[in-house]
């Protein structure tokens, strides 16, 4: 009797919670409302029959319970053919009820319209590139043997197709709003997935093939773009995200981008002209960018040029040093501001480059041993001697200033780094920095990288 | 001649009784024995994966209060909780044990046919175990590609375990799909080749018509793991291509060319969705026997459950790409395998009605085993009806990756299965130790996992309808959709876990405690008709029978037959017999229109 | 994959059915003629019954290696076929081997037929298939060892690749054959197994064998058909 009572309790709370539920789906940015119409005629149709044979199951138990003053035995009833005909074509009518529809919908989603501009995704781990075709409309070829350092979407430069096509090296990708999209997907290590659960389309991608889906925007705003194919350590705290521009605020974005026969055609940082631009660093920074703990400025001899540069672009555009209690990254806008362009930049970086790479001295102590277990984590991008990692975005670790890597991840954990809304890298860190619990545990893992 | 066992001679029988202690529990032939040996072994992996999936819950529910574990411990924990629960647990306790200990009783057969097979079976799946195990403690830990093994990134760097934790879990794999193999061709035969006289196909009980097709979809599906499998392994060790393209892994290309990553996932899809019905088969037929017995009545429409199970069974090797609808295959697939996938859904679905039918003019004794039986019921219908969302193409793009699948995938591949092991446990425990488990301690075991289970998974179907991905080791707030009342419900659920996990052990308890002080069970407890309660002894002997083998003259669902002076006729009772009462062999009149 | 082997899985369980329709359509709870039930009907001994499944199992392996060959060969769905294949020639000496696994399958048939009248005979033709399947073995390692020296080689090759585990894979079940084959001749040998012997005649052992090597010749013809024609 209780349990009877229990399940008609569970399926009124089931409706109950069901209506009542604060989580649904996300407001739609695009055109497959048809897809939440289909998951709801799932639902009405699921739902009737959820709640229609569990009342029925325990209206039975209520009624047909064994009670010790019932001499009434049960009766015996091998089949009864007509009944289970009958049930088995209603079922079958609520299924194709729902099939219809279902197929319907992937009838289109499978047909991408012809004039759907394309956008090409580049999934690797963890972080997404795109790739636009140029005024010819049509991407040239790629390989994933052709990916280096200066060409991370591996491009093929022969092609004549390639030299207008637009990089776009952000995770943030822009698309106009009202015209339909065709996403061909690309990946150059493991499986991901393109997921903006406002677009509701999604797709695998996956190495060695080009998968697509469609879609067209139709409202504008910011979505994360989220991996849902697992891909490794770092799967969850892979950030992407999609803007929909009015069409001006597109042409906007879209002209800041660079073609690949420009970024193809960027000379190597000249070291004696970065040499003058580098005085005003070394009243922190010192002479031999050796670093200084007293001032607050960390090492930079022996750093990865990609990422001083990616640093000094952050200062510059206000993505680092933003935040009101980043004290020394606030300092350093100013000084990033003072390198006119990008050429400069190089420059900098390459005389940083020429400089001696001494290991300064260790100021930070811990258990070693748990930290290195906790390094564990860290290897997957920085590599497993912090040597720094070009291919995931991550820099060295190993024989840079300790106290300085101490301060940013707490100010990771903290939020006082990686939570302006274009520093990706950033978040990233932030999600990997969370499994940091306490001070001692950054002491741990900063002694274990003295030793490598 | 080591294959010389029981034969099917009674005077056979005498010469081959074990003696030793060894003999009989360790390098034992006895079915029974080996069933226990399963049975014990999978319930301590599967703690083992129960522990894990706690420590999951705990990063999940409460990411910065607990530093328990890393990243990389989170992702090989998923890797091992699910193919632990799945393969190890499920597929092991279902057929290695149930299925051992039930089909030479059920059928009146004295052993299964090649008894030292079975054996060698069992240390088989042990070994596959062991390597499993061993897995924890190589140097970079088990691997953590997620259950699915997806290559490439189950052998690429960035995914833990990707050297030798991959390669102890293919090893492992392979193990078992020949421990499997040695096992399902005992159960095949001898459920084909070993029944006692007058046990015609359609007089075997339903649990032996699941465990018999999971095991025909087993050994058709296996090899597809197993070729994978060694695939993998090649491509890992020796530096072929046959799943590897041309990657770029750590900014460096590797030797890889022009494999194909889909070509894995076809192939371990084709087993891994029979693996599906590997595990439910064996419950749907578990569950038609408790429901059956515990009403008292007649499975209802038994020959539409052998038909329902034949075509789930034949049904099920059509559907594998459902899984893949966004994988990248071609898109075109989608129309075939929404629609198979959704007309497996009706045989199923006729499943649910036969045992709500048979609930209904019944004689509903709400033991321990019923409650876990009608529990299965309620979850199952759940589990199956959220299959409709993501079997059906469309409808599974927007779910597809998000917490639905986990809630729905749990519900009915977790739940409900371990409700039906759950209960068949209660059921049998009296045949298997001749005492009964403690009611009271069942019930408080039942109730609080039901609803506990309950309360885990609705909130996560509602997760998954906003977005919330799976396999996320932590959501960060910079993920504007992910709000604070995300992370409620991921504390909520976190508790739910904490709790039904803990109330485990006083199952555990029951089970330890009973064996010694459990109430006397008697041969038939339950007063069933089937075979395995008429055994001369309890709990049965070697060679099961005593002397004779048993013959069977009916049906084993002779519940409440109108004539009889009992409500149950066992499956032996021979007409006239005074326990048939005044229903004659000749029963035509027994059914009623 | 390849539909086929779903489809094969699937005409498979329909032609069960229809061999068993009447059987399963079987009113179980009433009256029985006497002859369904009473009389056993003779059946297979379980061995025989048991080589038949594993020989299921085995299908199902070769079929899914197969089906992974030719989606290897032509791209998995939605990719491009793939440029890395580079084409393997055969060395010679597989058509030597496979006469010699034919002639291995005619010993063998041989030897079922000579068994029930004369053990000696029956032993002697045994014997000779064993050992040409050894022969055999012999034969495809020496094909290795050429493909190992050739051109082409390189474990990148999928053609290559394909060609060693295919082999390989079909060896080993050989091998575990050649195992049951070294007990079925000790058999023969010891005349006072039989007496306690009541589960499986010393006949039907080695038919069970011979339907094993035959049904591995057609195995090997199958894959060195499909890994001559692609």
């Amino acid at each position: 009797m209780v349990f009877a009572w229990a399940l008609i309790l569970l399926v009124v709370a089931t409706v109950v919670f069901h209506f009542a539920s604060p989580w649904w789906f996300t407001d739609i940015a695009s055109n497959w409302t048809m897809m939440d119409q289909t998951v709801n005629v799932t639902f009405w149709v699921t739902g009737f029959v959820f709640v229609v044979v569990n009342l029925f199951m325990a209206w039975a138990v209520i009624k047909y319970r064994h009670r010790k003053d019932k001499t009434t035995k049960a009766e015996y009833e091998p089949e009864n053919k007509k009944l289970e005909w009958w049930l088995t074509i209603i079922t079958s009518v609520g299924i194709a009820a729902m099939l219809a529809p279902g197929l319907a919908v992937w009838a289109k989603f499978v047909t991408p319209p012809d004039d759907a501009s394309i956008v090409e995704v580049v999934g690797q781990q963890w972080a997404w590139t795109y790739r636009l075709p140029g005024r010819d409309g049509e991407l040239g070829a790629s390989d994933a043997k052709l990916v280096t350092i200066d060409n991370p979407l591996g491009v093929d430069a022969k092609d004549p197709k390639s030299g207008d096509d637009v990089i776009v090296t952000s995770p943030e990708l822009h698309i106009p709003l009202g015209k339909s999209v065709k996403f061909l997907l690309r990946a150059k290590d493991v499986n991901h997935q393109f997921a903006v659960p406002q677009f509701r389309v999604k797709m695998d991608m996956v190495p060695g093939m080009v998968t697509h889906f469609w879609l067209t925007p139709t409202r504008t705003g910011a979505f994360d773009a989220l991996c849902e194919q697992l891909c490794g350590v770092a799967h969850f705290a892979m950030r992407g995200r999609v803007v929909v521009d009015e069409e001006p605020q597109y042409q906007e974005w879209l002209a800041t981008q660079p073609t690949f026969s420009q970024t193809a055609a960027i000379v190597a940082g000249d070291p004696e002209a970065g040499k003058p631009l580098f005085a005003t660093c070394t009243a922190c920074h010192g002479d031999q960018a050796q670093g200084n703990k007293e001032l607050g400025a960390p090492k930079l001899a022996g750093q990865d040029g990609w990422y001083l540069a990616r640093q000094l672009h952050s200062f510059k555009q206000g993505v680092r040093g933003s935040h009101e209690n980043d004290t020394y990254g606030k300092q350093m806008i100013p000084f990033a501001s003072m390198l006119a362009d990008d050429t400069a930049v190089r420059n900098v970086v390459a005389y940083i480059g020429s400089l001696p790479d001494t290991r300064p001295d260790t100021s930070v102590g811990g258990n070693p041993e748990r930290g290195k277990k906790l390094y564990a984590t860290c290897a997957s991008c920085h590599g497993d001697k912090g040597e720094g990692v070009w291919g995931t975005n991550a820099p060295r670790l190993a024989g840079m200033s300790d106290w300085y890597l101490a301060r940013q991840l707490e100010n990771f954990r903290q939020g006082i780094r990686g939570t302006h809304r274009q520093d990706f890298h950033g978040a990233q860190m932030r999600s990997m920095a969370r499994a940091l619990k306490d001070e001692a545990s950054i002491n741990d893992l900063l002694d274990y990288v003295h030793t490598l | 001649m080591a294959f010389v066992a029981i034969a099917d001679r009674d005077h056979e029988h005498a010469l081959h009784d074990p003696e030793t202690f060894i003999r009989k529990y360790i390098w034992s032939q006895d079915h029974k024995v080996i069933a226990i040996q399963y049975a014990l072994v999978a319930i301590g992996i599967g703690l083992v994966a129960l522990v894990m999936s706690v420590l999951m819950r705990l990063q999940l529910g409460f990411p910065d209060t607990f530093s328990l574990i890393a990243p990389q411990d989170y992702y090989q924990y998923i890797t091992m909780h699910g193919m632990i629960m799945v393969i190890y647990l499920l597929t092991a306790l279902f057929l290695g044990g149930f299925g051992n200990y039930l089909i030479p009783l059920m059928c009146g057969s004295r052993d299964m046919v090649f008894p030292y097979m079975n054996m060698l079976s069992f240390w088989f799946y042990l070994l596959a175990v062991l390597v499993l195990v061993a897995g924890l403690f190589v140097p970079g830990g088990p691997t953590g590609a997620g259950w699915t093994l997806y290559p490439p990134q189950a052998i690429a760097p960035g995914t833990p375990g990707h050297g030798w934790g991959i390669i102890c879990m293919l090893a492992s794999l392979a193990i078992f799909v020949v421990a499997f193999t040695m096992g399902g061709l005992n159960y095949v035969t001898t459920i084909l080749q070993a029944r006692c006289k007058g046990m015609t196909l359609m007089r075997m009980p339903l649990s032996v018509w699941g465990i018999f097709m999971a095991t025909i979809l087993g050994l058709l599906a296996f090899p597809a793991l197993f070729v994978s499998c060694v695939m993998m392994t090649l491509d890992h060790s020796l530096g072929t291509s046959f799943f590897m393209p041309a990657v770029v892994q750590m900014g460096q290309q590797t030797v890889h060319s022009g494999g194909s990553p889909l070509l894995f996932q076809h192939l371990f899809w084709f087993f891994g969705h029979p693996e599906v019905y590997i595990v439910a088969l064996p419950a749907f037929g578990i569950v038609s026997d408790l429901l059956s017995v515990h009403a008292r009545r007649n499975i209802f429409g038994y020959r539409m459950m052998v038909w329902a199970i034949l075509a789930i069974g034949c049904l099920s090797f059509v559907v594998w790409a459902h899984h893949m609808y966004v994988s990248g295959m071609n898109p075109y697939f989608g129309f075939f395998f929404a629609t198979t996938t959704l007309i497996i859904a009706v045989p199923t679905a006729i499943k649910v009605y036969n045992w709500i039918l048979t609930l209904y003019k019944g004689d509903i004794h709400l033991t321990v085993p019923m409650l876990f039986a009608i529990g299965f019921i309620f979850t199952f219908i759940n589990g199956g009806l959220t299959g409709l969302f993501l079997g059906n193409v469309t409808v599974d793009v927007p779910l597809s990756g998000t917490y639905f699948v986990v809630a729905h995938f749990h519900m009915v591949m977790g739940v409900s299965p371990i409700l039906v092991v759950f209960g068949a446990i209660y059921h049998w425990y009296p045949k298997i130790t001749g005492r009964l488990l403690d009611d009271r301690l069942g019930r408080i075991h039942f109730w609080a996992t039901f609803i506990g289970t309950y309360a885990i998974y609705l909130p996560m179907h509602y997760l998954g309808i906003l977005g919330v991905p799976r396999r996320y080791y932590s959501y960060s707030d910079s993920i504007d959709f992910i709000g604070q009342n995300v992370h409620i419900a991921n504390e909520w659920i976190t508790i739910s876990a904490v709790f039904v996990a803990a109330v485990q052990l006083v199952f555990l308890f029951n089970l330890a405690w009973s064996l010694r002080k459990g109430r006397d069970a008697g041969p038939n407890p339950w007063r069933a008709t089937s075979l395995e309660w008429q055994t001369p002894d309890t709990p049965p002997k070697h060679g099961n029978w005593g002397k004779d083998l048993p013959v069977v003259y009916r049906w084993p669902y002779d519940y409440s037959v109108p004539g009889a002076p009992q409500d149950f006729i066992p499956q032996d009772v021979p007409p006239g017999d005074p326990r048939a009462g005044n229903a004659p062999a000749g029963r035509d009149h027994g059914v009623h229109h | 994959m390849s539909l086929t082997v779903a489809y094969a899985a699937l005409a498979t369980g329909i032609i069960v059915w229809l061999i068993l329709v009447r059987k399963l359509s079987t009113k179980s709870w009433e009256a029985q003629p006497a002859s369904a039930t009473d009389v056993e009907a003779p059946r297979w001994p379980a061995q025989r019954v048991g080589l038949w499944v594993f020989l299921a199992v085995i299908t199902s392996l070769f079929g899914l290696f197969t089906s992974a060959y030719y989606m290897r060969l032509h791209g998995a769905h939605g990719s491009a076929a793939p440029t890395d294949w580079a084409q393997l020639s055969e060395p010679p000496v597989l058509w030597l081997n496979t006469l010699l696994l034919i002639a291995a399958s005619v010993a063998m048939q041989a030897a079922r037929k000579s068994v029930r009248s004369s053990a000696e005979r029956g032993f002697n033709a045994l014997l000779l298939g064993g050992l040409l399947t050894l022969a055999f073995l012999g034969g495809q390692f020496y094909a290795w060892s050429q493909v190992r020296d050739s051109e082409f080689f390189s474990p990148l090759n999928p053609a290559i690749a394909f060609f060693y585990l295919l082999t390989a894979v079909h060896g080993l079940h050989l091998l575990g054959g050649l195992y049951v084959w070294g007990r079925t001749l000790a058999r023969l040998r010891r005349k006072d197994v039989e007496v306690i012997d009541v589960r499986l005649s010393i006949n039907q052992s080695v038919e069970l064998v011979s339907v094993y090597w035959h049904f591995l010749l057609l195995v090997w013809l199958g894959l060195f058909a499909v890994m001559l024609s692609t």
